[in-house]
């Protein structure tokens, strides 16, 4: 599948602004955050911020951009939908969280567990889209959903533990939340890999044309000497060594430099903390990129078949 | 509206026999010829004469071989949308831009509403929808609905464009969901089948495969050997008779 960059851009960053929110809203008017009034307001404001970045990020790769209101409509059948629906529905519960904590110095709990809720459904909504594709197989599993949640979760901890750093706020707790939150990320994304490269295949060239009963078929004419938008859209290949140097990119920027940052920066003095947190959450933000890359730039479309590939 | 119709009785569609098909392409031609002036025009063409030509068409004619040795054979496979019964091409369009029609099972694309997501192309196993870059939008095959219900035309014109102008009668069109219907009974009587049935969508086109290869002599109706003429009779063709017997002398 083409890899969109403005689709890459906006389940990274929107995934981590909700991973964050989903984390304030749970922990908010517990011992983990402190109760300060700036906190829980730039809290909110930067897991909004960035959801807010990543939704307009997304909105670039439409056709009529100015339409995209009309996709509130379809909740009832359509993953893309029910997204839309809830990532700005969770604006209301999270906007009242902030502004509480701002103005009152404490956090409303019925506020933070909504948003909690509503940031944890849109995570999952935004893996549906794609889990739900019967076409794409390294898609339609449940990987999908389990990956787009362990990230969410992974880089929305490693956010709130730089916060805390810079608010000066007792961070080991969540250190070691962040920890085992990074654990469960990595490994959900190597089953995921391990997943992909060992999965038999349902759809062949023989299924898709019918021919199998007359044995092996074999594309001998494409239908035009050009692209189309099929070949461009759903055609896009990575070669496989080239697959194989991204995994590892990913998984030392996404997973195990900012896994060594957690743990050291629990023994350095604030300021090195506060900078090593920061740049851990950084880390995982750009290994998170080039992990959505891989995940559209290796998934294989059914039309392929149509295409000389023999099986996706 | 992406939520399904209930299921209707009337399925139209398409049967494409792969036994006749020569791979000529004028169906996807005519069809890119109607559908220009159509429901869904223009097809754009981005840089027709240019070194990039990137267009949209709704018909593809791709040629495949399948077996090997003797008995392997090329097969002409044109691609269209497939109207299948559970479009999900229709139930992920975010916007009810995607919508199957209750009374004949076509689905279409709503232009005005379509915010060119792509997703329905994602969602589709058979590659049937192509974006159009220049109007931002999805389009796909309408089964000629402007030309199907169109009451200006001859009764016999009104099947799409790809039916009418093969030459070589490989398309037929008609009503898969009554079991009485010409074309469901091609169905039944050469064993059409739906493309890829184990994703679920249920396809109404459907396609029907290639006869038996005949590679005996004897299987196209010629004799297997030629017999020795036999002695012409005396009293039916006395010339050829006489002729025999000058020259067998």
């Amino acid at each position: 599948m083409h890899p969109a960059f403005s689709v890459i851009l906006f389940t990274t960053i929107s995934g981590a602004g909700y991973g964050l929110l989903f984390l304030i809203g749970l922990l908010s008017g517990t011992t983990l955050l402190p109760d300060n009034r700036w906190f829980g307001f730039a809290g909110v404001a930067l897991s909004l911020g960035l959801a807010s970045l990543g939704l307009l990020s997304s909105t670039f790769h439409l056709g009529h951009p100015e339409r995209a209101w009309r996709s509130f409509s379809q909740w009832r059948t359509s993953w893309l939908s029910r997204e839309g629906v809830v990532s700005v529905a969770v604006y209301f519960p999270a906007g009242i969280l902030g502004l509480a904590w701002l103005f009152f110095d404490h956090p409303t709990l019925s506020a933070g567990w909504v948003t909690a809720a509503l940031a944890f459904v849109t995570v999952y909504c935004t893996a549906m889209i794609y889990a739900s594709l019967k076409p794409i197989p390294r898609w339609h599993n449940p990987w999908v959903p389990l990956n787009y949640l362990l990230l969410g979760l992974m880089t929305g901890a490693l956010l709130l533990q730089a916060l805390l750093h810079l608010f000066a706020a007792p961070v080991l707790a969540i250190a070691w939340f962040t920890t085992c939150s990074i654990i469960a990320a990595a490994l959900g994304k190597l089953g995921y890999w391990r997943a992909i490269d060992q999965t038999r295949t349902l759809s062949t060239a023989e299924s898709a044309t019918g021919l199998g009963a007359l044995g092996k078929v074999r594309l001998l004419e494409a239908p035009h000497s050009e692209e189309n938008y099929l070949m461009k859209e759903m055609g896009y290949r990575i070669a496989r060594k080239h697959s194989r140097n991204l995994r590892r990119i990913a998984v030392i920027l996404g997973f195990v430099a900012p896994l060594a940052l957690t743990l050291f920066s629990l023994f350095l003095p604030p300021a090195a903390a506060c900078a090593g947190a920061l740049v851990a959450a950084l880390s995982s933000l750009a290994g998170v990129l080039i992990e959505r890359w891989l995940f559209f730039a290796e998934a294989k479309h059914s039309v392929t078949l149509y295409y000389g590939a023999a099986s996706v | 509206m992406t939520s399904l119709p209930p299921p209707g009785m009337k399925k139209l569609g398409l049967v494409i026999d792969l036994d006749i098909c020569v791979g000529c392409h004028a169906c996807a031609v005519n069809c890119k010829e109607w559908n220009s002036g159509g429901q869904m025009a223009p097809l754009t063409d981005l840089d027709p004469y240019g070194p990039n030509p990137l267009g949209v068409w709704f018909n593809r004619v791709h040629s495949f071989e399948a077996g090997d040795g003797a008995d392997s054979r090329t097969v002409h496979f044109p691609r269209s949308c497939l109207h299948c019964e559970k479009p999900a091409c229709v139930e992920v369009c975010p916007t009810g831009a995607s919508y199957k029609r209750a009374e004949d099972g076509i689905v279409l694309v709503n232009e005005d509403i379509c915010i060119g997501c792509k997703l329905c192309s994602w969602a589709c196993p058979y590659g049937a929808r192509e974006y159009d870059y220049d109007a931002g939008v999805m389009k796909k095959c309408t089964l000629c609905i402007d030309k199907i219900y169109n009451e200006t035309m001859d009764e016999a014109d009104r099947v799409p464009a790809c039916v009418s102008t093969c030459p070589v009668s490989a398309r037929h069109f008609g009503d898969l969901g009554d079991p009485e219907s010409d074309v469901s009974k091609l169905v039944a009587e050469r064993a059409g089948y739906q493309l890829m049935p184990e994703l679920g969508y249920k396809p109404v086109n459907r396609y029907l495969p290639p006869r038996p290869r005949k590679n005996a002599a004897g299987d196209c109706g010629v004799p297997a050997k030629l017999d020795a003429m036999p002695t012409p009779n005396a009293a039916t063709h006395p010339f050829l008779h006489w002729i025999d017997r000058v020259l067998s002398r």
